[in-house]
């Protein structure tokens, strides 16, 4: 009897170390992840490394200005086509829809968000590149638009939809109209959470590269206007690391310690300071 | 609309050839006596859904005075008050039949966002929008294109509702930072804003202490001068206090609608001697 | 005088007044038109999608049929192509994926869920949100450089002096290969399955683990035979979720397989995905029926996450709405 309250004392002890041990090797691999980064690209970012363009190929040395200002212009595309289309969106769902509609969207744009990414980019290329006949800013861009769209509309639903409704009330008895009440009231009130959305959005798929391997391309020069090939950090880490030549991949580091300290400030300022409480008053 | 109406000729023309011109028929009402009608209820029903909550209800509100609609929790109180300026509208399945009148003027005839304009609405819990002091009580003029100054219009609405001393030198701070009690008196100034004729209060003291609704309650006897108040409450003695007429209501049908010193003192219907004797509810 | 002061309102309001009020009640019928459109945008996207695949790959499934999908060839050269080897190569290393992240996922939740104390549960949370967050190139980064030299000089060695009768633990040592691409993508889905995971644990009412631990159940007993039963059918929602994604991976994935289409038993062996392929060789397909078969490839992944991540959300949303009655977002 004793015998067997010992053992399951001490199961008790070993799985539940277990579970904690699960998760620190979990956890831990963030920081593994981030140092390991730091420590193999942190020496061979310079000053040179964002203002020049890249080295001709198997020459040592040159920049990623190109490929930073590529993907800068690739995510102001993406909020352009895609932050309008899933706010708007997200407003119809919560203030608008009725059964049916709302009922489809939400599940299309939770399927749409599950998605592979690379097979995003192939819709784009049959989109955009093909009636164009070739790779362009522009195709990048609406592939991730693509990629924003259902995050923004879902999250946008559910900050509008926890707005109470006594101050939608309180606005209609003021003689509001609904688009009125929305905008000036339920709006204002859901912002944070709206603006959390959508940055987290736009930090994911900065991070994005299969859906622009086939249609931003890449590019070894500066690429003007929106409708030429361009480069972009992931496609460059992504080349660079599979490449033959020692200093790209000393540059494939450094990009990928750029990338993902973008990432991860992003992340971190938005989810520290944008999630902390709402507006209005939790009632 | 029904020819029951003593001010039909008057109102209803107005109606007919503009419903603009409320403004019109505003003044013949209140000359002919103290005791005009605001509003008129007539053989109003109410469903929500297959719920039949309002029966046959015919009521009164008189002008510039105090009626106050008292009765056990879910006996339509509630539901009455928010039609008189139509907010089960923004409530799905809900349907009204009968006739609802502000100034002799069917209100399911206005557009609902004058009708609101014009019969406001204080809720249960306060709800100060997420904004400044003072941009709650100029939202109402914002969204209505009040043309003139704002700041004077905001500080006479506080100093109606009672507030203006005690946040005139935070007017940008959050609404949220005041106390609840003067929460809720900045939801009255950001009603009374916009000037309505009628102001509907949905238990207005409900979340609030004892002192700050006995600050309502004296709000009330200031706004009655200038103003038509519509008062749901759970609390009998305050309906005795603020009002001068009281309704008393059970299972969506009015049971008794007199003066409210008559209503407490020689109740005319057996039901309404038991509710204010305490009996149930 | 008897005019009362608020009989000015409508006078306030000049004539102008009702046509104001009236454009802007039709001003709700047109925002209602506009977010009604922007919605129905994600629907034309997703329609068009499917279309589009589904028409650029016919040529494809026309001249292939169902044997698409059990013919090992693949020869641009000759126009010969069939997907057994990459259905192949995407299936077995999701399944070593999941193999190593269920296990670590969901211990970790219960970890999360039933052990740690709010304030270091969150932060924790927020620390696996954030793994969630890195793009997949870094992991792929990480992988080619860092978890290759590991596997060929040590883990495949070690596990072929162990374990080397199996005849998946066989066969040369190159590094890159099916078990190195398993066990990137098991980093990678390890958020997924965690945080879905603990949501649905916590979404398992509290008196249900009083109860057994009032009848002299210890922690551990509690939690295994009574929180995680309730709780499996929604983790088996977060398994398929984290499936779904380990499908669709294409850059780390990619970067480690070894990018040959080959069918081995051996996970030492190189191999090639799905999402790979696509990767590598859609820029640079010639001729329609090349391009054909690679969309169509395309349309399967598509397909197989769309099931499984519908699936998945059926699940999840069938135990949180029994345990708790919040629905995750």
């Amino acid at each position: 009897m004793s015998f067997r309250l010992a053992w399951r004392k001490s199961l008790n002890v070993f799985m539940l170390s277990l579970t904690g041990l699960c998760a620190l090797l979990t956890v831990s691999t963030l920081f593994f992840i981030l140092g390991y980064l730091v420590w193999n690209g942190g020496k061979d970012l310079s000053w040179g490394f964002f203002t020049h363009l890249p080295a001709p190929v198997g020459e040592v040395g040159g920049g990623m200005a190109n490929a930073i200002v590529g993907s800068m212009k690739l995510l102001l595309l993406a909020s352009l086509f895609g932050v309008p289309i899933g706010l708007l969106g997200g407003v119809y769902l919560a203030e608008f829809g009725g059964r049916t509609v709302p009922f489809l969207v939400r599940y299309t744009a939770d399927l749409l968000n599950g998605a592979p990414s690379i097979v995003i980019g192939i819709f784009a290329y049959a989109l955009v590149v093909m009636p164009m006949h070739h790779f362009s800013t522009l195709a990048g861009g609406i592939a991730l638009a693509i990629m924003v769209i259902p995050t923004v509309l879902r999250n946008t639903e559910s900050f509008l939809r926890d707005v109470p409704r006594s101050l939608r009330e309180g606005s209609f008895a003021l003689g509001a109209n609904k688009w009125r009440m929305i905008a000036t009231v339920v709006l204002p009130a859901a912002s944070r959470g709206i603006l959390t959305g959508v940055l987290l959005a736009l930090a994911r798929v900065a991070g994005e590269t299969a859906p622009l391997l086939f249609t931003a391309f890449g590019n070894r020069f500066w690429s003007p206007g929106w409708n030429q090939p361009t480069s972009s950090l992931p496609v460059v880490i992504y080349t660079y690391a599979t490449g033959p030549y020692e200093d790209w991949h000393r540059q494939a580091w450094a990009a990928g310690l750029v990338l993902l300290g973008l990432v991860l400030i992003t992340n971190i300022l938005v989810r520290a300071f944008l999630t902390r409480g709402t507006a209005y008053e939790r009632t | 609309m029904s020819s029951a109406f003593p001010l039909m000729a008057n109102s209803g023309a107005a109606a007919a050839s503009s419903t603009d011109k409320t403004s019109a028929h505003t003044p013949a009402m209140t000359t002919s006596g103290a005791n005009t009608l605001r509003m008129k209820v007539t053989k109003l029903n109410f469903f929500y859904g297959k719920n039949h909550a309002l029966h046959n209800v015919s009521m009164d509100v008189a002008t510039n005075k105090v009626t106050a609609m008292i009765g056990p929790s879910g006996c339509g109180k509630s539901t009455l008050l928010r039609t008189l300026n139509r907010m089960h509208e923004t409530l799905r399945h809900t349907r009204l039949e009968g006739e609802i009148a502000l100034d002799g003027v069917n209100i399911l005839t206005l557009d609902v966002t004058k009708l609101r304009r014009m019969v406001g609405m204080v809720f249960q819990k306060p709800n100060p929008f997420p904004k400044s002091i003072y941009e709650n009580v100029a939202y109402g003029l914002r969204i209505n294109g009040h043309k003139g100054r704002l700041d004077d219009a905001v500080e006479k609405s506080l100093r109606r509702a009672a507030l203006w001393d005690e946040v005139k030198d935070k007017l940008h701070k959050s609404a949220y930072a005041l106390s609840g009690g003067q929460q809720q008196r900045l939801c009255i100034a950001r009603a009374l804003a916009v000037d309505p004729e009628v102001l509907l209060l949905d238990e207005p003291c409900s979340a609030l202490d004892p002192v700050n609704t006995a600050k309502i309650e004296e709000l009330l006897f200031e706004l009655k001068p200038s103003c038509t108040l519509v008062i749901v409450t759970h609390n009998m003695q305050q309906a005795a206090r603020v009002s001068d007429s009281t309704a008393f209501m059970l299972n969506g049908d009015l049971i008794e609608f007199s003066p409210t010193g008559h209503m407490f003192t020689t109740p005319s219907d057996p039901r309404t001697e038991a509710y204010i004797t305490g009996r149930f509810g | 005088m008897a005019t009362t002061p608020n009989a000015a309102t409508p006078a306030d309001i000049p004539g102008n007044s009702r046509t104001l009020s009236r454009r802007w009640a039709g001003a709700d019928e047109i925002a209602h038109l506009i977010t009604l459109i922007a919605a129905g945008t994600l629907l034309l996207i997703t329609v068009l999608l499917v279309y589009q695949l589904w028409v650029l790959s016919a040529e494809a499934r026309s001249k292939f049929g169902w044997s698409f999908f059990v013919t090992k060839t693949w020869d641009p050269v000759v126009g010969d192509f069939g997907a057994l080897t990459f259905i192949y190569g995407t299936i077995v290393t999701s399944a070593v994926a999941l193999i190593i992240a269920v296990p670590l996922g969901v211990g970790a939740a219960i970890f999360l869920a039933e052990l740690a104390p709010p304030k270091l549960s969150s932060s924790l949370t927020f620390v696996s949100d954030l793994l969630a967050a890195v793009p997949s190139v870094i992991y792929g980064l990480l992988g080619v450089f860092l978890l290759v030299p590991i596997m060929r000089t040590t883990i495949q060695p070690a596990l072929k002096k162990t374990l080397g009768f199996l005849p998946l633990f066989q066969g040369p040592s190159y590094g890159i290969g099916f078990l190195t691409a398993g066990i990137v993508l098991s980093i990678m889905i390890v958020p997924f399955v965690l945080s879905v995971s603990r949501e649905v644990l916590l979404s398992i009412p509290r008196d249900q683990r009083e109860a057994a631990l009032a009848l002299g159940a210890t922690k551990w007993e509690s939690t295994w035979k009574v929180v995680v039963p309730g709780a499996r059918i929604g983790i088996f929602g977060s398994v398929f979720l984290a499936l779904a994604r380990a499908l669709g991976e294409t850059m780390a994935v990619t970067m480690v397989i070894g990018n040959n289409p080959k069918i081995a038993a051996s996970l030492f062996s190189p191999g090639y995905s799905i999402a790979a392929v696509l990767a590598n060789e859609f820029s640079e397909a010639t001729g329609n029926l090349y391009l054909s078969a690679l969309i169509e490839l395309g349309l399967v992944l598509f397909l197989l996450t769309f099931v499984l991540n519908g699936l998945a959300r059926l699940l999840i949303l069938v135990t949180t709405a029994r345990g708790s009655g919040v629905l995750p977002t």
